[in-house]
């Protein structure tokens, strides 16, 4: 049922890369626990706007937690307190009257801040350019039933595939590593035939990318898979391991 | 000689593809080289071109206002995407993939268009399943289909719930490829601000960094819009935050015309809104239709007790319940098309039988649950079930969703040839953006296949007609004085927005257009209401322009500017939608005027008056637009009232 909450928000306020940063307090009235969190954020900005005062500036579009835009450290877990969603589809009824919520930018070496909560992310678009991809032009292609895939790969590369590429993982992740996000990509096209052709090329490319980017390396804590939005597995960092040795050993 | 000319190929309808591919003109690979080409967004229209022509060895540039091209809205699409593959053997063809989109677009539809859209269909499936997109399968191993509104047979391919991502990240990783290989070049956090038009070709575009504030000039031989579309002028929409209009109002105001501006798509099934401060609306995928039924309760005070929370949907019993689509509609019953849908329960709620805030209608799982059991059911809408109880609040697998109709798509767009060239040359427009494919009407898992079909396989041919004649064209400098002019009049537009210092947040006044959109220019209109709703758009218009408030700078990363300009544009498309509505007098698939229906309250069509696309030239600002007519000649379809009972 709907309830309506007082809160205290405190922001991450940040001009830019070389701005030092500092956390802004602002104190929210009447919030219903039927918005979402950036709903409250929209409120929060409004107000600001009201009072002449330059608006928090965060990441956001489709705000049906698909897109990945959506980037917010919150109360110190990325995407917040509730499991299994990104920052959009968390709803203000998971946090209390009263509440103070602390709410600051992913935090890693290789996502610099643009501004306030706004991060850099092309890193992961670097590591996709360096091989997350089947090489095929467009066209003279045969029929897409010519090669049967039996169901159960096809299904575990697309638990892999739906990784958004939001950036939770190496926000979450003690030496700031994108091990699950580089393996999730591994394992979605090593596990089908079209992909499987170039697979150790792929794994040896886009690791050697993530190094070169600053990222750092795997901690085994699983603290990735638990901020997952999508629930990505750990199990996809094991294969993209094994892909990788088994490249290196035939060198 | 007329403004607009579709320049459709001779030949009999399902030749003329192939006798278009059999005579344009074609560019030698040593030239491509020499041509660059601006793609603006990286959704699956502009991704799949981006990648398709850089693979063909031209020197692309392409555009996204996100922080990767990943992010574009295709993204969200959930359901799937149509082909004529008949692999279920249940009796589909390239001609039936026609003729239903065809019907479903309500015969406003250009007819060759739509047929080379089903031609190439079938190539799609087999490009995206090359490139590793995971669509389902049954236990044999080969390609598993569904069945969307519209049709009678199953032809939806689909990768869960989460299709458009699966085909997005195709297309983006085929473009991020071509990035690595250098033949296109990204810019993120970009925004197209204006188009350069070279002696009457467009010649390349203005941009601002959305993290800088810093404007640049960029040259191109020929200008590719795939921008998506214009939903967000109803500020509520199932579009996201950042979806725009501002490239197709650019455009139009440096000559192209905007098409059929008042053909948008209400979608039946999205989540009802809970109050003022809601953002956006979020949809459910029409492919819970396959196995929802949807209902109203059957007795007024069934529906007032729900209202007021004293009783629950399942207490309701079976004889009570109207499943109102089923009824009305038997042959096709919870798959009509979704404009049919979305009016059906506006028709209920209106009527005083809607649940929840009353303007909501259920969509019940329980009889499938019965006879597939729940797993079968999670299986197919996990992730939807599981988006729908984060929002909500409340498990679907025990009570049933509550949805009701919003904005979701627009049919109409810049108007494009047989060649998806606008009237400006050099200017092409692909997927939602541009007008061409669905009429008045999209049917569902129609838009994924139209903007892959025009990136991957219509402009990389299309456009290549064009810039063999351009192989002599040298790169401009971008100091010519066009470029100047154009980058000095995007200066002055932002400095006069910054300059306004009012009283009224962007937000404010776009969700003020947004309750006029829904009200006058929404699922029902009438020639009363259109009129109100233009004058209460310039009313808007002067507000907004009198008393906007944009704090922050022109230099560096400024949101609310950045939404202060697309909702200037957003008021202007506002407009145009309410007068070409004005000017349609018939109702027609997404268009319905109350004063244009069947006595069964189904749309009304004047084909004798109407059955042409309406085309909008600018005319300057506060000038009203001038109307050019494309009329719709169809050789192999006859136009019938759609019947779906």
């Amino acid at each position: 049922m709907e309830k309506i909450i007082n809160i205290t928000v405190k922001v991450w306020r940040q001009n830019g890369p070389k701005d030092k940063g500092r956390f802004e307090t602002f104190k929210l009235n009447n919030i219903s626990t039927d918005n979402s969190f950036l709903e409250m954020l929209d409120i929060l900005n409004e107000q600001l706007i009201n009072e002449n005062k330059e608006p928090v500036a965060f990441d956001h579009d489709c705000r049906e937690g698909i897109c990945g835009m959506c980037s917010l450290y919150i109360n110190g877990r990325p995407h917040g307190p509730d499991d299994d969603v990104t920052t959009c589809q968390l709803h203000m009824r998971k946090f209390k009257d009263g509440q103070t919520v602390t709410i600051e930018p992913w935090r890693s070496a290789a996502f610099p801040v643009i501004k306030d909560l706004i991060v850099d992310r092309r890193a992961f678009d670097k590591i996709i350019a360096a091989g997350g991809y089947v090489s095929v032009n467009t066209g003279g292609i045969p029929d897409a039933n010519s090669i049967a895939i039996p169901k159960v790969d096809a299904d575990e590369a697309m638990d892999s595939a739906s990784c958004i590429g939001c950036g939770a993982c190496v926000a979450a992740c003690k030496n700031g590593s994108a091990m699950l996000f580089v393996s999730a990509k591994v394992s979605h096209l090593a596990l089908l035939p079209q992909g499987r052709v170039e697979g150790a090329r792929r794994a040896k490319a886009m690791v050697a990318k993530m190094d070169e980017l600053g990222f750092g390396s795997c901690t085994n804590t699983g603290a990735c898979e638990v901020e997952c939005p999508k629930n990505i597995s750990l199990s996809n960092i094991a294969r993209l391991n094994r892909e990788f040795l088994s490249a290196k050993f035939k060198d | 000689m007329s403004k607009i000319n579709a320049r459709i190929p001779e030949g009999p309808l399902a030749q003329k593809w192939t006798n278009y591919k059999d005579h344009q003109k074609l560019v030698n690979p040593s030239n491509k080289r020499k041509l660059d080409i601006i793609i603006v967004g990286t959704g699956l229209a502009g991704a799949s071109a981006a990648a398709s022509l850089g693979e063909l060895g031209f020197n692309v540039k392409n555009f996204c206002i996100q922080d990767s091209p990943r992010r574009a809205h295709s993204i969200a699409a959930q359901g799937g995407i149509n082909a004529a593959k008949n692999y279920p053997n249940d009796g589909d063809s390239v001609f039936r993939l026609f003729y239903d989109t065809i019907k479903g677009g309500d015969y406003r539809a250009r007819e060759a268009n739509v047929h080379r859209l089903a031609e190439v269909s079938n190539s799609i499936i087999d490009q995206c399943v090359a490139q590793g997109v995971p669509f389902a399968r049954e236990y044999g191993g080969l390609l598993d289909n569904r069945s969307f509104g519209g049709a009678q047979v199953s032809r939806t391919f689909y990768a869960k719930g989460q299709t458009g991502q699966q085909l997005l990240l195709g297309a983006y990783q085929a473009l991020m490829r071509q990035v690595d290989l250098g033949t296109v070049t990204l810019y993120t956090r970009t925004e197209l601000v204006d188009i350069v038009v070279v002696d009457g070709k467009a010649r390349g575009i203005i941009t601002r960094d959305l993290v800088t504030g810093e404007l640049k000039r960029h040259f191109a031989h020929a200008v590719v819009l795939a921008t998506g579309g214009y939903g967000n002028t109803f500020f509520l929409s199932t579009n996201a935050m950042g979806s725009n209009g501002s490239a197709l109002i650019k455009a139009y105001h440096k000559g192209a015309m905007f098409a059929n501006p008042c053909y948008a798509q209400i979608h039946p099934t999205c989540i009802p809104v809970h109050g003022e401060s809601q953002s956006k609306l979020t949809l459910m995928s029409e492919s819970l239709r396959n196995d929802g039924r949807i209902w109203v309760p059957k007795k007024k005070e069934d529906a007032e007790a729900i209202r007021a929370g004293k009783l629950k949907p399942t207490q309701i019993a079976e004889e009570n319940r109207d499943y109102y689509l089923e009824r009305r509609y038997p042959a096709f019953g919870n798959l009509v098309p979704r404009d049919v849908a979305s009016r059906a329960a506006k028709e209920r709620c209106d009527a005083g039988f809607g649940v929840g805030t009353g303007l909501a209608v259920y969509l019940d799982f329980k009889s499938s649950i019965e006879r597939l059991g729940q797993k079968t059911i999670e299986a197919r809408y996990g992730n939807l079930f599981q988006m729908y109880e984060k929002i909500v609040d409340e498990n679907p697998y025990e009570t049933p969703m509550m949805i009701y109709p919003a904005i979701h798509y627009t049919m109409g767009g810049i108007w494009v040839d047989y060649e998806l060239q606008t009237n400006i040359s050099g200017l092409f427009c692909c997927g939602e953006a541009n007008f061409s494919d669905h009429g008045a009407n999209r049917l569902g898992a129609s838009a994924l296949m139209q903007g892959l079909a025009d990136g991957y396989f219509v402009l990389p041919y299309t456009i290549q007609n064009y810039l063999a004649d351009e192989i002599a064209t040298k790169r401009m400098t971008t100091n010519e004085p066009e470029f100047i002019e154009a980058e000095k009049a995007v200066k002055d537009r932002f400095a006069k927005l910054m300059s306004i210092k009012g009283t009224r947040s962007v937000d404010s006044l776009h969700k003020e257009l947004g309750l006029v959109m829904w009200d006058f220019v929404g699922m029902g209109r009438n020639a009363a209401g259109l009129k109100i709703a233009i004058e209460k758009i310039a009313a808007i218009k002067k507000e907004f322009w009198s008393n906007v408030r944009i704090p922050g700078d022109l230099v560096g990363m400024n949101v609310e500017l950045e939404k202060a300009s697309r909702l200037a544009d957003f008021i202007e498309i506002g407009e145009l939608m309410a007068r070409d509505g004005l000017n349609r007098e018939e109702s027609c698939g997404g268009h319905f005027r109350e004063e244009y229906q069947t006595p069964e309250g189904e749309a009304l069509r004047n084909d004798n008056e109407f059955a042409y696309v309406g085309c909008w030239e600018y005319k300057g600002d506060n000038v009203v637009p001038e109307l050019h007519k494309e009329e719709l000649v169809y050789e192999s379809v006859k136009m019938v009232q759609r019947n779906y009972k």
